[in-house]
């Protein structure tokens, strides 16, 4: 049988790939400048309205926790005390211990019922202790559970100093 | 008589679709990571840390986002306001609010403060939302790498 030759005129069709490639390296060039890696960001939601607007508590024991927080003159913390009478210094492995202990064996926090803490500071205190008290009686790390401890959060009037 | 070789003259094409492979794959990778929302980002903010620090399940409903870095000033949507200033701009904000059938008290003001700003600053921050009627606040922070 006769082979057949392909013709001597046929040219292998070719893409023209170097546009392209321009245009992804530029693309790529302008993802890998503008890139930007940035931690995973989390909430604290607190529930705020004005104060006096849902009225004085009527039962005493619905009166909240008051962690109150001294700064010293560079905004750092000096001081964490509960309920203006047990002094914490600056030990907040103990203060959460301390309200682990106050909820007993209450089922965690509820919205509407649970216990609720209004945080006191110092105008000066640095904005990450405020984080780190509302860290240490929301809940604490089980290893990779979070065990909830209080959902209300509130702010004592502003200290102008 | 001994037979001359023969050169091959085409011009030589390196196979360049593992290349075009590997640069759309990066390309792919950088769009997916790539978080367009400048809103959500203030360059002069340094969120502090928590361990208890989880996004959020669900987008956060009708946010209004409150930058508060070191000095105390407050950026919303881009304009730079002190404690004073904050409140036309988050009137404006109510009434893009109103024109949605929705009210400040539906509103969620996300506050991303500089972990070195005086605690106060944002309680007065935080006081002025309350006077104009918000009562959702989310206190954003950043989340611990240890953990």
């Amino acid at each position: 049988m006769k082979i057949r030759k392909p013709p001597e005129s046929a040219v292998k069709a070719e893409l023209q790939m170097t546009s392209m490639i321009d245009i992804v390296f530029l693309l790529l060039i302008f993802f890998i400048t503008t890139f930007k890696i940035a931690a995973q960001e989390g909430d604290f939601n607190v529930k705020m309205p004005l104060s006096g607007a849902g009225g004085a508590p009527t039962d005493l024991t619905q009166l909240p926790i008051k962690l109150r927080m001294k700064a010293d003159a560079n905004g750092q913390l000096a001081d964490i005390s509960v309920n203006d009478t047990i002094s914490f210094g600056q030990d907040w492995a103990k203060v959460r211990a301390y309200i682990v202990q106050l909820m007993g064996d209450s089922a965690g926090p509820s919205e509407e019922d649970g216990p609720e803490v209004e945080i006191d500071l110092d105008y000066n205190l640095r904005y990450v202790h405020v984080v780190e008290a509302i860290t240490a009686v929301t809940g604490y790390r089980q290893g990779n559970d979070v065990v909830r401890l209080v959902d209300r959060i509130k702010f004592a009037p502003p200290r102008k100093p | 008589m001994r037979k001359r070789k023969e050169h091959d003259y085409r011009i030589p094409e390196p196979d360049l679709t593992p290349m075009i492979d590997m640069t759309f794959q990066l390309i792919a990778f950088f769009m997916v990571l790539m978080n367009f929302s400048q809103s959500e980002q203030n360059d002069r903010v340094t969120l502090p840390e928590s361990e208890l620090a989880r996004p959020a399940d669900a987008p956060v409903d009708f946010p209004i986002t409150l930058h508060v870095p070191a000095d105390g000033t407050v950026v919303i949507g881009g304009i730079t306001s002190t404690l004073e200033g904050v409140r036309p701009l988050l009137n404006n904000e109510i009434s893009l609010l109103q024109a949605k059938n929705k009210g400040a008290s539906d509103a969620n003001i996300i506050i991303r403060a500089h972990r070195d700003v005086p605690g106060g600053v944002v309680q007065d921050f935080i006081r002025k939302c309350q006077d104009l009627g918000f009562e959702k606040f989310t206190l954003r922070v950043k989340e611990d790498q240890r953990y």
